[in-house]
Order: structure tokens, then sequence, then C-alpha cells
């Protein structure tokens, strides 16, 4: 079966100009993301993990073409999305939607729910009666649940969790086959996370979706995910199947990941032996030679400084010398 | 006598909406070297009550009630009474070290102003204890470093540099709120080790205020449960995982997505958090409780202790929690 998405080498990179820079100076360059490449297939979900300035929201952000980006996006074995103007692309975006990490920043504060639900609606299918649009929303707002009468409501009259579902209610009223999710329940208190990833999971299953779930908790990405892809400063490190990431994490940042996650049981957590993880991330601008993990691993020797490792094909695929 | 002694504190803020009750008769007391988890969803006060206590409440917020600190009644007290507490005996992390350190100081001289400020001591050793201090924190090179300014710094390094200036006089009382929320993972794991061998080192009370029971169950001793402003659930932090008295904790403890399920549907609470400029009546937490009875709606229950240091808000007999 092919791949709904087939993503082979994307590169990600910004030029800035550095402070205090002359003109004719050449700009640096930041690579954000770095030969990432991975597929996803119908109804399946991708989680990305990683902690900050791995690359994971501009890996989504580059798919849809919302930042430039070199390498293939193949959508549905046929199309690459990386090569499409964007007016190629535009009735492609019916099919890929997006759901936003601050729920109430990305929704206009000056759209009632109901506009904000049928707009994209009312952009991909302009000649559908307006009967028809408000009956599509309303069936929409109760999937995600949302009350009827909550329709002429502002964002602003929401909480966060509610300001959410109307996110998810907008990226899925046009139907689409791949719904990318940007950290969507970080923003959450517990109790509100837990509702709207199992929102997200009964909508997936019920509508057949595919997903790309992008977090930087791994207990979030570990129960709604099928696969999970580990990037980090722009590479990805580690690949698997859910059950086989978790279970035995092969590469060492993955499991400096998992141990760093706080334990919610006090017996647990303070038997729960030395640092995972020393020092900080490197500064994208400056990745280090070879391996880009290997200033902070414990595992690291000459060869990580010399050669990068490649990813060995296959269904769990580790970057690592000593994988 | 303990060092903190917080008797039914309320804070209220006037706004255009109309008062806010953001804290609601709140009461706890905090031994000497004792840590102390104050664990609450955005909206639950957590914060508020750790302003109130060192005075930084924003100009339209009203605290009431009592906070003693070493028997000496510190709410309410004056600005050159707090300034002389401040630092010296009780000392604050903030939750977002960018914003909380001064742009345009250089570290070494924002924290030398603490030495020379609260200890009288000359600049020169002021910045000398300071680049101790850093050390301690475990930043590396910290003599040479602390002549940066915080922008040149990560956010789990310039997080160190906020702990190391509020150990700087060796507080009696540290108020840690929310201190790794803006940090990866991974560098949170180190600056709650950090937290937890400063703490066991100098041996200062600690308050914890944080969302994540994650990070609580690492670090705290004592753990009060937060919800509307209102204290719903108090333990030992081993008995709240192990047999939590109160629909909210449990509810709260079930939702937490946990790395060693096997995955499949979390059990949220369901409904929305209070709308805190509405007025209360009844339990805050009754709209969204599993457990609510028809009494929750109209009345508050007391906080009553029923085990030694456990005390539990609910309407609901502890036996129907079983």
């Amino acid at each position: 079966m092919t791949a709904l998405l087939d993503v082979r080498d994307l590169q990600v990179s910004f030029t800035l100009r550095r402070a205090g820079a002359m003109p004719w100076q050449k700009p640096a360059v930041l690579h954000a993301v770095n030969g990432v490449s991975f597929s996803v297939k119908a109804g399946e979900t991708l989680g990305i993990v990683g902690e900050s300035g791995c690359g994971k929201s501009t890996l989504a952000r580059a798919i849809i073409q919302l930042v430039p980006a070199t390498g293939q996006a193949v959508w549905k074995g046929k199309t690459d999305l990386l090569a499409l103007t964007p007016s190629q692309m535009q009735p492609l975006r019916s099919q890929i939607q997006m759901v936003f990490q601050d729920p109430l920043a990305s929704l206009n504060p000056r759209m009632t729910v109901g506009r904000i639900i049928a707009e994209p609606l009312k952009t991909h299918h302009p000649h559908l009666p307006s009967a028809e649009v408000r009956a599509r929303v309303q069936l929409m707002m109760d999937r995600v649940g949302l009350l009827p009468n909550q329709i002429n409501r502002y964002p602003h009259e929401f909480s966060g969790g509610q300001c959410q579902r109307i996110g998810i209610a907008r990226a899925l009223i046009c139907e689409p086959k791949l719904l990318i999710c940007d950290e969507p329940v970080s923003a959450l208190d517990v109790s509100i996370q837990a509702q709207v990833i199992n929102l997200l999971s009964d909508l997936q299953r019920d509508l057949g979706l595919a997903m790309i779930f992008i977090a930087h908790d791994l207990s979030v990405v570990k129960h709604i995910s099928d696969r999970v892809m580990v990037l980090y400063l722009g590479r990805m490190m580690e690949a698997a199947s859910k059950d086989d990431l978790f279970a035995a994490p092969a590469h060492p940042y993955t499991q400096a990941l998992l141990s760093s996650v706080p334990i919610p049981d006090p017996a647990r957590a303070r038997a729960k032996q030395a640092i995972p993880l020393l020092g900080d991330l490197p500064s994208p601008m400056a990745p280090p030679s070879g391996c880009v993990f290997r200033t902070r691993c414990p595992k690291a020797t000459d060869i990580c400084a010399a050669h990068r490792p490649e990813a060995k094909l296959g269904t769990h695929q580790t970057a690592c010398h000593f994988a | 006598m303990a060092l903190l002694d917080v008797n039914d504190l309320g804070v209220s803020f006037a706004t255009a909406d109309g008062t806010v009750n953001a804290v609601n008769g709140v009461s706890f007391a905090l031994e000497r070297g004792q840590t102390l988890g104050i664990v609450g969803e955005s909206g639950s006060g957590k914060s508020q009550i750790a302003f109130a206590i060192m005075g930084l409440l924003a100009k339209n917020g009203r605290a009431r009630g009592s906070v003693k600190f070493d028997g000496t009644q510190i709410l309410g007290a004056t600005k050159p009474a707090l300034n002389a507490l401040r630092a010296n005996h009780i000392a604050m992390v903030f939750q977002d070290p960018m914003t909380a350190l001064n742009p345009y100081m250089r570290v070494s001289d924002q924290m030398a102003e603490v030495l020379v400020h609260h200890k009288g001591m000359s600049k020169t050793d002021a910045i000398a204890a300071s680049a101790q201090m850093l050390d301690a924190v475990k930043i590396p090179g910290a003599r040479q470093r602390i002549r940066l300014y915080p922008h040149e710094f990560s956010g789990g390094m310039r997080q160190r540099i906020m702990i190391a200036m509020a150990l700087l006089c060796k507080p009696d009382l540290l108020i840690a709120d929310e201190p790794t929320t803006a940090l990866d993972v991974t560098v949170q794991a180190q600056i709650m080790q950090l937290l937890a061998e400063l703490q066991r080192e100098f041996g200062m009370a600690t308050m914890l205020i944080t969302h994540d029971l994650g990070v609580i169950a690492g670090f705290c001793r004592e753990v009060i449960v937060l919800y509307g402003g209102r204290v719903m659930e108090q333990a030992p932090v081993d008995d709240l995982f192990a047999a939590p008295s109160h629909p909210y904790t449990r509810g709260l403890l079930a939702a937490i997505p946990r790395l060693e399920s096997t995955g499949g549907a979390l059990r949220a609470i369901a409904g929305s958090p209070p709308n805190m400029t509405k007025a209360q009546v009844g339990c805050p937490f009754a709209p969204r409780c599993d457990m609510v009875l028809p009494a929750c709606a109209s009345t508050m229950p007391d906080l009553l202790p029923f085990a030694p240091a456990r005390a539990r808000a609910c309407n609901r007999r502890l036996e129907d929690m079983a």
C-alpha cells in the first residue's frame, strides 16, 4: 500500500543576519530540519517528539508549505507537495489540515465560532448553500463537544480546552485525510488535556484520519501514536513503532528523554537514579560535527565526532554508531 | 512554632468584570526544612498564594487572613519590613527566568545587588560570593560567565542563575513558582535534581508550586491540592498518590498520561475549570465531580483532618472514596 504522505530528505533552512554583521558578509544559515524522511499511512498516527529547537514544528509547517523547504513530500504516491505552486497547492489544503498549539491565538478574535468553523468550508466549497454550511458546522460542533447555542459566541468567551475543540472542528470540517497537530495539548491543564487527547483519538478512529502528532511530552505521544519519531537538532535520532520505541529505545537520546519524564509515583520517583542527560542543547547555528547529539551523549567516542551515523532502513531506525 | 503559618488566606482582585476571588480560606503550615508542594491547574490560585506571602500581589489585588513568618505577621506588612524579609529570609524563584532577570544588567551586577543591599557587602566581595553560588548551582566557568548578560545563557542556565540568586542570602524559605514549566524535559530533570540537592545542603524549607504531579512526586514530602482557589486535600506525598481522599485528586491522578501504561483512552475530568469572576457557592469542583451530592451545590465543606497530617474538604464520606 502506498503511503498517504511520503517525506524524503526534508530540509528547511533559515538564513539569519547576525547582529552587527556588515551587509557584504554572508548571512548565517540555520538548518532547522536536516534530511528527515518518514511516511504516514492512511489512518495511522505518527508521533514526533523532541525538545524545543529540534525542528518538529518547522517540519510540520514545511509539509503544508508554510515555510519553504527542499526535498520531497509525496502525497498519495503522485504529487510532490513541495514542488507545487501556491495555486496548485490550494485544492490539496482541504485534505491536509492543521491544529495549532496556542488555542486562543490561532482563532480570529473578531469572528464568531460559527464563522471560524465555516471558513474552510466556504473557501473550498464556495457554492455550498449557506443552510448546508450551517448544518455541517452544527454537526461538527456537536462532534467535538461544543454546544449548539455557542455558535454565535466569540473565542475569548471560551476556556483553553474549548478553544482547542473549536480549532479541531475547523480543521476537520473539510473532511481532511491528514491532520497535523502541532503540540495541541501542551497549553492545556492535565484534566483538559486528557479530554482533548481522547477526542482526537475518537475522531481519528471514526473518520479514518491519518495524523501527525507533534509533542514534547513522551507520555502524551505514547497514548496517541502508532509510530514515533524522535528528533534532535533537526535530525532524526530514532523512529520505530510505539511499542518498540517505548519498550526498547535504542538511541541514547531516546533513552535519556524517557528517563527524564517525571514519574507520578513518589516511591519510584525518589528511587530514580541520577541525572539522565548533562548540559544544554547546542546552538542550532553551530551544530556539533558528526552526530549532533554527541556533546551530551554518555556513549560518545571519537567516531561520533568524525562521522554522522546514518539510520539503517527498517521498521526500527536508529541513527547511532552504537545501536 | 511553624516557620510559615498561613491561616484563612484569601486573595481577591477588583477587575472590570467584578471581584475575582482567586484564593479562599487557605490554611497551611510549613516547618523548617520541610518541602511542601502546592499543586493545581491554571486559575486554581496557586501562584497568588505565593505572591500574597511575598507581598507581590498586583495593584488591584487584596489579601485577607493571616500569614505569620517565624511568628511575625507579614500579611500587609510595610514595604521596609517586607524588604528586610525578602531575600534574607524568604526568596522566590519565578517561572520564566528570562522575564524575571533584568536583561540590561550583567548577571554579576544583579546578583551582587542582592548581597550589597541585604548584607552590606562591598561590590567586589559580593561578586566573588555570587560566583561561588553560581558554582554551587553547577554553571560551568562561573567566574568568567558571571560577567555575561542573561540573554547569553540558555533557559536552563538562566533558571540556575535565578536559583543561585534566590539562595545568596541563605533564606529560611524558598518559594519556587513553576520553576521548570518553561524548560525542556531533560533540563527539567537537571533543575529538579539540583533543587533537591540544594534543599538538602542548605536545609531550607521549600514551597514548590506546580501543575505537574510528576514533579511533586519526586520532590515534596507534603502536598496541598488546590482547585478553584480552595484547598481540596492535604496529605503526605505517598498517601496522596496511594490513597487520594478527594474526587478531584483522584480524577487528576487518573488523567495523567503515564509512560508505563499501555495506551487506550485516558480518564479525563469532564467539564471546564470554574469561572472565577462568578461568586462561588458550594464546592468549586461540584460541576465536574463524578461523586457529586445535592449538598455540594450549596455548601462548601470545611477542610477537616481525618488522619495524621491529612485533611480533606469533601461532602462525601471518606468510606465512599474507597
